[in-house]
């Protein structure tokens, strides 16, 4: 345990001198947040009183996209020198390395986070939520962060270098855009809306807004933690598999 | 009760690895042996490809070998991998430093990892910094330093836990000799605190520099093993280079020489020394009195020993008639 806490201390240390991917993945939703609210907005109907009460979860979501997908690059990084060789010649364990990055992309996230609902407040966000409202949405999308997290490090473990792992990026970025973060599901082709209606990313938003809007919400946040949880444990235990097969 | 006698330091018998399967197997080490008793320094001498790498993880329980079986540090590497692992360091060829965290981050972190606490960590990792030359650079990230400093750093990160054996792989591969002379000196201190130190090298000068004995790996095999001086007493100790009339001369007595330098039509011939050893073997190198323009005699260095044991014989790109 305390070896996984020093992990954690070093990915943090480490992640705060990346200035550059750190100023990427902060100023990137940022600029989402103002292009999909001044820029499309206008030109997309909703059923909430604004379009910025609509899009926020769906922001918050490309943020944790960005913001994991640095963990990939991190494990590669890793795996290229030979510092792992030196941490399991002490008795380290991969899981413990891969936790300690993990924490850090959490921790960069929640930063990323608070600046995209600063801002969204700053624009018009007035959400109505109540205290367990609040509570259950920072649990959902923490758990989506985590999640989201432990499958950055997987892909890391699996990519051959830190340009492979950075592809990574791209595709967490896309999937909230068949979603209903920024469009209504039921405005989308309908050979789409069987996917866009059913995948993680949907759960997760829909939890999101329903609850910050103070919204019924029925299961959706619980298949949302189910699905969080299901991604984490495959990825968790691919990665520790996926770890032994890469250092061995 | 029976006398105990001191167990090596390192102990391994019959050490086999294959990586691949099938018609992709490719043996790499094929049965090795090898024992270093505490306090001395042992090198494994071979050229890229030879398997020391893989001898150095097996040791250093990163790798598991397809069978045989080694003791370090008087534990089996099997069944007591977290009390080798205990008593080692592994400095490898690729820094395992961050390089986004300074070097004296590097080495809190490294002592903390080795159940330091947190004040044990800082004095350690100020030690450290101080016994190889870092105070000053300890508060810049590695990134900005040298090769020189990098290696060392590396070095000092593997010394936190004050192993009882240190594995170096290649420690000076890719240095500028100033950094190579410095890094020799490390290890000259190292072992005059008595700590074993197996390192691995395709330096012979690096071995004879520093190690007591020296085993020379080749495909996968040990081919010969002794002090650096025995080894070269074993290809004769001395070595006889001869220049050629011509070309053809030169390429026809290629494949059984040591040395080659064909811009000067000169192969140098492994040789005891002696007036009838340097006579016969200039009889037959030119029986007819034809072919030989010059001869010298050089004492053969350990590179002489390297190439007369492990070949090709033939420089790469020459064909010979």
């Amino acid at each position: 345990m305390s070896e996984a806490l020093i992990m954690t201390g070093r990915a943090i240390r480490i992640s705060r001198r990346n200035v550059d991917a750190l100023i990427t993945a902060m100023a990137l939703p940022v600029m989402l947040l103002l292009v999909f609210v001044y820029f499309f907005g206008g030109a997309i109907k909703t059923d909430t009183e604004s379009y910025v009460m609509y899009v926020v979860p769906g922001v918050l979501l490309l943020c944790a996209g960005f913001g994991s997908s640095n963990t990939a690059i991190a494990v590669t990084e890793d795996l290229k020198g030979g510092i792992i060789d030196r941490f399991r010649s002490l008795d380290i364990s991969g899981t413990q390395i891969l936790t300690g990055h993990v924490i850090a992309s959490v921790a960069r996230n929640l930063i990323a986070t608070t600046l995209v609902l600063a801002l969204a407040f700053a624009i018009g966000f007035r959400p109505s939520a109540t205290p367990a409202g609040w509570l259950a949405a920072t649990a959902v999308l923490l758990a989506f962060i985590l999640a989201l997290s432990w499958l950055s490090a997987a892909v890391g473990l699996l990519a051959k270098s830190p340009e492979a792992a950075g592809g990574f990026t791209f595709f967490v970025s896309f999937l909230p855009y068949p979603s209903s973060a920024f469009v209504q599901t039921s405005d989308m082709p309908t050979w789409l809306q069987p996917f866009a209606e059913n995948q993680p990313v949907t759960r997760v938003i829909d939890s999101l807004r329903g609850l910050l809007l103070n919204q019924p919400v029925g299961w959706t946040p619980w298949v949302a933690l189910a699905w969080c949880a299901a991604i984490l444990a495959a990825s968790a235990g691919v990665s520790g598999a996926l770890f032994r097969k890469r250092t061995a | 009760m029976p006398p105990t006698r001191a167990p090596a330091a390192i102990e391994a018998t019959a050490l086999t690895k294959t990586y691949g399967t099938g018609d992709r197997a490719v043996p790499v080490l094929r049965g090795i042996d090898l024992h270093v008793p505490h306090g001395t320094v042992f090198a494994l001498l071979g050229p890229n490809g030879a398997g020391k790498t893989t001898a150095v993880r097996i040791l250093t329980t990163l790798t598991e070998p397809d069978a045989g079986t080694a003791r370090v540090a008087g534990h089996d590497i099997r069944t007591g991998q977290r009390e080798v692992r205990r008593a080692i360091s592994l400095t490898g060829q690729f820094a395992a430093v961050d390089e986004t965290q300074t070097g004296a981050e590097n080495l809190r972190m490294m002592a903390r990892l080795a159940g330091l606490p947190r004040a044990g960590a800082r004095t350690r990792a100020a030690e450290l910094l101080a016994r190889f030359g870092l105070t000053e650079a300890g508060d810049r990230l590695v990134r900005t330093y040298s090769g020189g400093m990098r290696r060392r750093v590396d070095l000092a990160a593997g010394l936190v836990g004050d192993p009882e054996v240190i594995f170096l792989d290649e420690p000076t591969t890719g240095l500028d000799p100033r950094s190579r002379q410095e890094m020799w000196q490390v290890v000259r201190d190292l072992t005059a605190e008595g700590t074993t130190v197996f390192l691995t090298t395709q330096y012979l000068e690096e071995a004879d520099q520093l190690a007591d004995r020296v085993a020379v790996l080749h495909e996968g095999v040990i081919v010969a093993e002794g002090s650096a001086a025995t080894l070269k007493a074993q290809v004769g100790g001395h070595r006889l280079d001869a220049t050629f009339t011509t070309r053809e001369a030169y390429l026809h007595l290629s494949p059984r020489a040591t040395h080659h330098s064909p811009e000067t039509l000169t192969l140098g011939f492994p040789t005891d020394g002696t007036a009838g050893g340097v006579r016969e073997l200039l009889d037959a190198l030119d029986p007819d009195r034809t072919r030989l323009s010059a001869f010298a005699l050089r004492t053969a260095t350990l590179d002489d020993v390297f190439l007369t044991l492990t070949g090709p014989s033939r420089p790469k790109g020459l064909t010979h008639v």
